[in-house]
């Protein structure tokens, strides 16, 4: 992999030798994150969220096995379980809150890694398996997110749970029949929670593959810059260590006291009242709603309110919801401007802030009751975020005439220069 | 062929979400209560801010209050006895404490149930054995337990504050249904609890004047401390981190400069 | 910083960056002290919790235990045996020579002073934690009168010392304390 100007890694001692010769793991080290991955010398701190969503994974992997030794996922006592571990386990409310911040900071971190690589083209040739691998990792997120908030089996548990679960009975003919496999039985009740948890210890280590297969992608054509063009040669690299070691470590730092004001000060901000009462399937919460990671989406699911072709409102936005992510692993080919960085392209730059603005708008209307004017508003919106990938960003990529490049990396664009062919 | 897949997708979704869109809406009915709903009230406590402790004279009104006044309704389940020392009091008041509840047992002969006087490592009993019992004795409308109840409700210590310090008589264009009572920051404005406090419900042992604001401020206190037993420690080991990762923060920025500056100059 | 100029020259790499530099080795201090001390709440939530700690004393009430009975209770999860020993079996006890014990022991060093007539050990076996029989009505109690574990045939005597089979220690005996003449509390 790489570029034949990586530094070679070479055994400094007998003991590395022979380890080298049996099984090469410093050179894995080495080669990936270590001197001998050169990495184009203009990243900027948009480029440290990677490395902060492998944090946050560990935090979560870390305290979640923790939790798990003293968690017990039975609907009976998982309520219980988890006051025990607040109140009476040592350091049970640290390890607790870090969790629950955690995935919160997890999908932080990852929303601005996606819309870095957005707005910087890493999506595109010839990175499009990382971008794939990159869309499963945030899929799997989403899946191991929501089962995780169903454990403690408070009342948001427990109506999230039958709400989304919901949303597969909308498939005609089979909905109900799959719902019912979902939970394990026609209602919300031991057999999900039990399920849930399984599940939910799982997935992150599925995720922790996918991330390995996505540094596996990513070190092959190695990575994207703020340029988006060619790393060319030598002097446009720095290795990765210590120049990037170095700059993560200082991002891991800040995201750790971003982390910690929250833990320590703020720690139920981000999570909702309601999930202090105990599930009670006799009464539903005034108002429903899930984590704020998933709030954009969720509007997209309550956007569509007319039965439009004769298809019911809720199997279209049962579709739109997952159409809007699974939309992500077409994007490689839907735009095909060869210019990667929206820093060349004028147009696509404004609809990429647009993006960013429906997005906001999308979560702010969410998190809002389902009453005018969020309804009209999220209809806008959820249209707009179609309109973006699917129609405008395709149109753009051909009709757009982008700016003149740089040569390269270490050459700044020379006054006057003609426009670059694109790589 | 995949972009016209898109397009088609894309104006399909878009169709269907701008016809609702433009499609009239029915007139939203108003809300009758929300014209005498009023937001909380602000109130302070020592134990806000990043600095903020419990004030154990405080919580100990609290619990007064809490033992004398709510737990007539209200168990508190999720909180041990033992967990009263961080209250202030010893082994010995605490055991007294402990002595004056009956918790559930078993007769070692019989088998049959039975209660004891609890012990430190009791949880506060149950006010009543289940909820059905619960429903039953309280028209229809089981009390909540307050163990988290400072965390279960949306605007926490202010909102249990307000709710059992502005109890007023409901406006006469305002119907106040059988069994309810007017409260106008409960969500509706109409509570199943009666009006809880009222002046010098209690005494208190450190001659503190036991007013309805007094009162409720107290126990609001004391049920923050309930819900969340760590805060002190939470904030105390919190600075702490803080403090490290600040000065972690400034070497690492001069650890990368140095390296930066290294690479740039070469 | 200065300072860190003063460090050796040796750790250079091609790009100029001295690993040894102070600074870089205050940063790798940082990593290392921080990881040591995130460590320790996940190290310490092993620890029994506080509600496990609370329930480290049970009161016992003797009364209802007649003489030549035996009682079993519940204490940190462990079963304990208390047992009311009629006279003729503690003075047998104390007539055993030491000698012939594998753990010597004097029967008077497992009993408290005034209550002699109490044995108070946990019922689980030295050899490999089993529960012995003998404390219950119409248990075996072993060939030397106390308790027999059927594990692997260990015997104790009535002093609750092991006499014959694998075991390799006495039954153990716990922090315990009268309250009253009658009532015990133990741990």
């Amino acid at each position: 992999m790489g570029f034949h100007w990586a530094k070679k890694y070479e055994p400094q001692s007998g003991l590395e030798k022979w380890l080298d010769e049996r099984l090469p793991i410093i050179r894995l080290v080495h080669d990936s994150v270590g001197a001998g991955y050169p990495a184009p010398k203009n990243l900027n701190y948009w480029w440290n969220f990677g490395s902060l969503a492998g944090l946050f994974l560990v935090v979560q992997i870390v305290t979640g096995i923790v939790l798990a030794m003293h968690y017990a996922a039975n609907q009976a006592v998982a309520f219980d379980s988890v006051e025990r571990i607040m109140r009476d386990v040592n350091f049970g409310w640290l390890i607790r809150y870090m969790h629950a911040n955690g995935a919160s900071f997890f999908f932080i971190v990852v929303y601005v890694h996606i819309l870095r690589g957005l707005y910087y083209g890493s999506y595109k040739a010839p990175r499009e398996m990382l971008w794939i691998l990159g869309v499963v990792i945030y899929l799997l997120m989403m899946a191991t997110g929501f089962m995780g908030y169903v454990l403690p089996w408070g009342q948001m548990s427990f109506w999230g749970a039958q709400v989304i679960t919901g949303l597969f009975s909308a498939i005609p003919v089979v909905g109900d029949d799959i719902q019912t496999l979902l939970l394990g039985a026609p209602f919300v009740g031991n057999p999900a929670l039990n399920k849930f948890f399984s599940l939910h210890y799982l997935l992150p280590f599925v995720i922790a593959g996918v991330v390995i297969l996505h540094i596996w992608a990513l070190h092959i054509p190695g990575s994207n810059n703020p340029l988006g063009i060619d790393v060319k040669g030598p002097a446009d690299t720095v290795p990765f260590h210590p120049y990037y070691t170095a700059k993560d470590l200082m991002g891991v730092v800040a995201a750790l006291i971003v982390f910690s004001i929250f833990v320590f000060f703020l720690p139920n901000a981000l999570g909702h009242p309601d999930n202090y009462i105990p599930a009670d399937p006799l009464s539903t919460p005034a108002h429903i709603v899930p984590e704020w990671y998933y709030w954009p989406f969720y509007a997209i699911l309550r956007a569509f309110t007319y039965d439009f072709l004769g298809v019911p409102a809720k199997l279209w936005g049962v579709l739109a919801m997952f159409a809007a992510i699974l939309l992500l692993f077409f994007l490689p080919w839907l735009d095909d401007s060869k210019t990667r960085s929206a820093r060349f392209r004028p147009v696509y730059k404004q609809l990429f802030w647009l993006l960013v603005a429906d997005l906001a708008l999308l979560g702010y209307c969410g998190a809002a009751p389902a009453e005018e004017p969020y309804v009209r508003i999220s209809q806008f919106a959820a249209a707009y975020y179609f309109i973006h990938f699917l129609i405008l960003v395709p149109i753009v990529a051909r009709l757009e005439t982008p700016k003149p490049l740089p040569k390269s990396i270490s050459e700044p664009v020379l006054p006057g220069a003609a426009a670059q062919p694109a790589e | 062929m995949i972009r016209l897949i898109s397009f088609g997708v894309g104006a399909i979704f878009t169709l269907a979400l701008l016809i609702a869109a433009f499609l009239p809406r029915e007139a939203a009915v108003e809300d009758p209560a929300a014209k005498f709903h009023k937001p909380h009230m602000h109130v302070e406590f020592a134990h806000q801010g990043i600095f903020g402790t419990y004030d154990r004279a405080q919580l100990q009104r609290g619990f007064q209050v809490y033992k004398e006044v709510c737990a007539a309704c209200h168990s508190l389940h999720r909180v041990a006895f033992r967990n009263l020392a961080d209250l202030g009091y010893n082994e010995a008041e605490i055991k007294a404490i402990a002595k004056g509840y009956d918790v559930p047992s078993i007769d070692d002969k019989t088998g049959d149930a039975s209660t004891r006087p609890g012990l430190p490592s009791d949880r506060f009993p149950l006010v009543y054995p289940n909820d059905v019992a619960a429903k039953a004795a309280n028209n229809g409308k089981a009390p909540p337990d307050l163990s988290l109840i400072v965390k279960a409700r949306e605007g926490h210590e202010a909102y249990i504050y307000s709710v059992l310090a502005g109890y007023e008589t409901a406006p006469a264009e305002f119907q106040v249904p059988e069994g309810g009572n007017f409260n106008p920051y409960f969500p509706g404005n109409v509570i199943a609890m009666p009006k809880p406090l009222s002046d010098d419900q209690v005494t208190y042992g450190d001659g503190t004047k036991a007013t309805v604001e007094q009162m409720s401020k107290d126990v609001t206190a004391f049920l923050t401390w309930a819900a969340e037993p760590h805060m002190e420690a939470r904030k105390r080991i919190g600075i702490g981190v803080l403090m490290f990762l600040s000065v972690f923060f400034i070497v690492a920025v001069n650890s990368y400069r140095k390296i930066k500056a290294a690479v740039n100059s070469h | 910083m200065a300072i860190a100029d003063s460090s050796a020259a040796p750790g250079s790499t091609e790009h100029g960056v001295r690993r040894r530099d102070f600074i870089h080795i205050v940063s790798g201090g940082f990593v290392a002290a921080g990881a040591a001390a995130a460590a320790w709440p996940f190290i310490s939530q092993m620890n029994p919790a506080a509600d496990t700690r609370a329930l480290s004393t049970v009161e016992v009430d003797l009364a209802p235990v007649a003489s030549g009975q035996a009682i079993k209770v519940m204490w940190q999860g462990k079963p304990v045996f208390v047992r009311n020993r009629p006279e003729a079996e503690v003075k047998a006890m104390r007539a055993v020579s030491l000698s012939e014990l594998r753990d010597p022991q004097k029967d008077e060093d497992r009993v408290q002073a005034g209550h002699d007539n109490w044995l108070v050990t946990l019922g689980v076996c030295t050899h490999l934690g089993c529960v012995p029989l003998g404390a219950a009505q119409g248990e075996p109690k072993g060939e030397y009168g106390g308790y027999f574990c059927p594990c692997h045939g260990s015997h104790y005597d009535a002093s609750g010392r092991i006499r014959k089979g694998p075991a390799p220690k006495n039954l153990e005996v716990p922090t315990y304390a009268f309250k009253t003449p009658t009532a015990i509390v133990i741990g």
